[in-house]
């Protein structure tokens, strides 16, 4: 099983993978650590005519505090997430997150930037970016710009990167020891969520990130209102799946993943262990 | 293309497309078939190897995304003064059946001890996760992964 036939470019800085982003607009695709691309191209689901391998690329594996916020280069790896001081002190919530993708292989390769920009609705960490309202910088042949997390999806596998922009940094703000959770229901070990779900309370971000409950990552915005009303845990619970239209597969039905983001939604604010 | 690897301190230098895995340019170009492919869709595991010391599935890897790094498969593993120590391990605590899935179990023992995860069974087991054994054999794979992290810390066997 090998991904067709393409061409490869390692580009050796960010505005040359812009550049070559440019001059083949769809038909290139950005590699990182390659573990949400390589898998499609296996599959043949991905046919890129161009791969830019973006690997390489010095200064984008960082994690660091940046006027108040916390900053992460885009090739910083799962497992560098997994290890953060940093990020264990200032934002549990994705360090947590980061540690349950995959498993230690796929930690040790997969990177967050290729995570969020991927965009696929069963995906960790973009979940937790959601519940701590987080910031996806982009840069393009214009410059660098902002995107809120919230405006970054806007369908299946389709974010709001223009064609020849690559995510550089996501920032989240400091969680200053707000309660967390995240709630990732699997059948079995290192498969991907049937339902996740991701929490950071008040006042970073109060925000509830939902996985696999439609065709993008979403915030649960009715049980998020509840609670900034005041609404007992119970009652917000009861509202997790308000706001998504969930799909039937093989994994589950619409109404399990609805009964499910209800479960999660209660366990995490009951602070239960996480997983 | 020409691809510079550094195989198990061998350094080659490879024409090879851009679409070649890892796992295949080490099986059918280097004959290295101790790398095992078992599901292509890393999940299995059995085709892991280390990039710098770290355990990765070389069937999610392209060979080009190597270059520049250093490949240690399951017959690099072993020094000139014998086996391995997680090697020695396993066969010790007798931690294969089959053995097809024994040089991921092995490279990945070997960097999840080096990463400080072999701290008590059930991290050992949490950082297996991506290692399947269909003979189910896991007591004696966990065993002998607690068991090589001690000899290795140097408080016996």
């Amino acid at each position: 099983m090998i991904p067709a036939p393409f061409a490869y470019r390692r580009a050796e800085s960010v505005a040359q993978a812009i550049e070559l982003l440019g001059e083949h607009g769809d038909e290139a695709k950005l590699l990182a650590g390659g573990h949400s691309l390589l898998p499609m191209m296996k599959l043949r689901f991905a046919r890129p005519d161009l791969v830019i391998d973006i690997g390489g690329l010095p200064g984008l594996d960082y994690v660091r505090t940046a006027g108040g916020e916390i900053a992460i280069g885009a090739l910083t790896r799962h497992v560098t997430l997994e290890t953060s001081p940093l990020l264990a002190e200032a934002a549990p919530l994705l360090r947590h997150a980061a540690s349950v993708v995959g498993d230690c292989q796929i930690r040790h390769r997969g990177t967050i930037g290729g995570s969020v920009a991927h965009g696929d609705p069963a995906a960790d960490l973009p979940a937790a970016l959601m519940a701590l309202r987080g910031t996806v910088v982009a840069e393009g042949p214009a410059g660098r710009r902002a995107i809120a997390i919230d405006d970054f999806y806007v369908g299946f596998l389709e974010t709001a990167l223009a064609p020849d922009e690559l995510v550089v940094e996501l920032r989240v703000p400091h969680a200053d020891g707000q309660p967390w959770g995240f709630q990732k229901f699997r059948r079995r070990a290192v498969d991907w969520a049937v339902v996740g779900l991701a929490y950071q309370a008040e006042p970073v971000g109060g925000g509830i990130g939902l996985v696999s409950m439609g065709p993008t990552t979403l915030r649960a915005t009715s049980a998020e209102a509840a609670l900034r009303a005041g609404a007992p845990a119970s009652e917000a619970a009861r509202l997790a799946d308000a706001d998504a239209e969930p799909a039937g597969d093989t994994a589950a039905t619409p109404e399990f993943r609805r009964h499910l983001a209800r479960t999660l939604l209660a366990r995490a604010l009951a602070g239960e262990a996480a997983h | 293309m020409t691809v510079a690897l550094t195989v198990n301190g061998a350094a080659y230098d490879l024409r090879i497309e851009p679409r070649e895995l890892l796992v295949s340019v080490l099986r059918d170009r280097l004959g290295l078939t101790g790398t095992h492919i078992g599901c292509e869709t890393s999940s299995c595991g059995a085709c892991t190897v280390l990039l710098d010391g770290r355990s990765v599935k070389s069937c999610t890897v392209l060979a080009v995304q190597a270059q520049g790094h250093d490949i240690t498969t399951i017959e690099g593993l072993a020094g000139a003064d014998g086996l391995h120590p997680v090697q020695e391990a396993f066969r010790r605590c007798h931690g294969l059946q089959c053995g097809f899935c024994t040089p991921g179990m092995v490279l990945a023992a070997v960097s999840l001890i080096d990463e400080g995860r072999a701290a008590d069974e059930g991290s050992v087991r949490a950082a297996l996760e991506g290692n399947l054994c269909r003979c189910t054999g896991y007591h004696n794979i966990v065993q002998a992964v607690l068991s090589a992290a001690r000899a290795m810390r140097g408080d016996g066997a």
